[in-house]
């Protein structure tokens, strides 16, 4: 029952801010791109004031999973760092961020070997 | 004049707005909810299964959820599927962090005429390079504006 409970925050969580997205997409004229830019800056910020955090223990992967909770990770790990060293305040952001950053260009660079465009068939 | 130039751009605006074809506002919100919300599920699903089965937590968790989604937006958008999901669902594929692997995987396979390295190894970078460049100077901004305060006081 408690997982369940928690699928409802995650599903209703992550797609209020799909939705927040596309309200962007329907109504102004900022392009996918910045759309990503201004989310995961929003969710950097937010974490900059300790906000974010809040909305990760309610909901789980509904806030980690969209771009928000990249910005998230990367404020955390500067925050955490800062407590250490002025090193680790420069790289704590890089350093939590460091496993979706790596399997984005591994990933993105295997499979964009592998699979071929499609654009002719559209 | 003036008041005759606005008459022509109002009609104009008019037409365009009558000849261009209208996407249904309201159903791509809810299409974007729908879309968004069960991925972010399935990325807590992948919590729960790394949480029980593996035994992971904190941190350590989220970046394999994190790596898995990247890599399954990766391979849809190799597949062709991520971009039909898309088409479909508009905001509710682009924010989480699988369409951030999709803005990777499709400008890469879209150039890759180019070669391996100023087409694929440049251009994936056409849409996540913003991401990673703001991100990590904030970051950054954020580290030092707390190393100061925790120094200072």
């Amino acid at each position: 029952m408690e997982i369940f409970l928690m699928f409802l925050k995650v599903f209703a969580v992550g797609g209020a801010i799909c939705t927040l997205a596309q309200l962007l997409i329907n109504y102004t004229k900022i392009t996918a791109g910045k759309i990503l830019v201004y989310f995961l800056l929003a969710g950097a910020i937010l974490q900059a004031f300790g906000l974010y955090q809040y909305v990760v223990d309610f909901a789980g992967a509904g806030a980690t999973v969209p771009i928000s909770g990249f910005g998230y990770l990367l404020s955390k790990g500067a925050m955490e760092g800062a407590k250490e060293s002025l090193f680790k305040a420069i790289t704590g952001g890089i350093t939590a961020a460091g496993m979706g950053i790596t399997a984005a260009i591994v990933f993105g660079y295997l499979f964009a070997l592998i699979f071929k465009s499609r654009s002719k068939k559209n | 004049m003036e008041n005759n130039q606005n008459f022509i751009n109002d009609n104009y605006l008019n037409y365009v707005k009558s000849v261009s074809p209208k996407t249904n506002e309201k159903r791509s919100l809810i299409r974007a909810f729908l879309v968004g919300g069960l991925i972010c599920s399935i990325g807590q699903g992948l919590r729960y299964m790394f949480q029980y089965l593996v035994g992971l937590e904190g941190d350590e968790l989220a970046a394999y959820v994190s790596a898995v989604m990247i890599f399954l937006g990766a391979f849809l958008t190799g597949l062709g599927v991520y971009d039909r999901i898309g088409k479909f669902a508009g905001g509710g594929s682009i924010v989480p962090i699988t369409g951030f692997a999709n803005s990777v995987v499709s400008p890469a396979i879209e150039f890759k005429t180019e070669g391996y390295v100023y087409g694929v190894a440049a251009k994936m970078f056409v849409i996540a390079g913003p991401i990673i460049v703001f991100g990590v100077a904030s970051s950054v901004l954020v580290g030092l504006i707390y190393y100061g305060i925790y120094n200072i006081f």
